[in-house]
């Protein structure tokens, strides 16, 4: 599955969007486990959030086919 | 087609921001406080010089996540209105980065709304800047 990257993330991935395998059914926190091991620099963030379909993700919630799964990085409005 | 928000006013822009026209939004007979802060960029940061910012957005979250806390504050604080807008891009010292506009019939909770709005925002909304300095660039907040 694709996942989007923004701000730091996007330095960690190398680009706008990285691709994991056999995502469907794992939960959001089983993805973070999986970014880090793939990616150690995500573990080197302060934090990281993981939105689907928009909205902030728990790590409870299970990935369903079709859904947008974007990295957030520590945020830095205003 | 639904009714128009009168309430909320949201925008994330590559262009400019106009104070007039979030105080034109939030502006109304029956309110007697308005209250506005507007976030600039400024030219030092933990004591190193800034040269210019790059602000990047993930847009559509973004807004939805601005209209959840315009609607909170709305909410939390009796508002009349909250207009909150937010730049995107390169943005140079001086320039206007945030601009958070409530309205309310008297001054207090027009106050403490606009303090909620920026800090939540600030909190929340998937907006990230990037910092250059003479030496180098690196995403504010990210790192330890």
């Amino acid at each position: 599955m694709k996942i989007h990257c923004f701000g730091a993330a996007r330095d960690i991935a190398g680009g706008s969007s990285l691709h994991l395998e056999d995502l469907e059914g794992i939960t959001i926190g089983d993805l973070r486990q999986r970014l880090v091991t793939a990616y150690p620099g995500f573990g080197e963030l302060v934090s990281f959030a993981i939105a689907r379909n928009e909205e902030y993700a728990r790590d409870e919630e299970r990935i369903t086919p079709g859904d947008e799964l974007v990295i957030i990085p520590p945020v830095a409005g205003g | 087609m639904d009714k128009p928000d009168v309430h909320h006013d949201i925008l994330l822009s590559d262009q400019p921001l106009s104070l007039d026209q979030c105080r034109d939004f939030v502006a109304h007979p029956s309110c007697g406080g308005l209250c506005f802060f507007v976030g600039t960029i400024r030219d030092l940061n933990l004591g190193e010089t800034v040269t210019h910012l790059e602000f990047e957005a993930y847009a559509p979250m973004a807004i939805k996540e601005m209209r959840k806390i315009a609607v909170a504050a709305r909410e939390k604080f009796g508002l009349h209105a909250v207009a909150l807008y937010h730049r995107t891009g390169d943005l140079a010292i001086g320039d206007v980065a945030v601009i958070v506009a409530v309205s309310s019939v008297h001054r207090k909770p027009a106050f403490e709304g606009c303090e909620f709005v920026i800090d939540e925002l600030k909190k929340h909304v998937p907006i990230w800047k990037k910092e250059f300095r003479p030496d180098g660039s690196h995403w504010l907040n990210a790192r330890p």
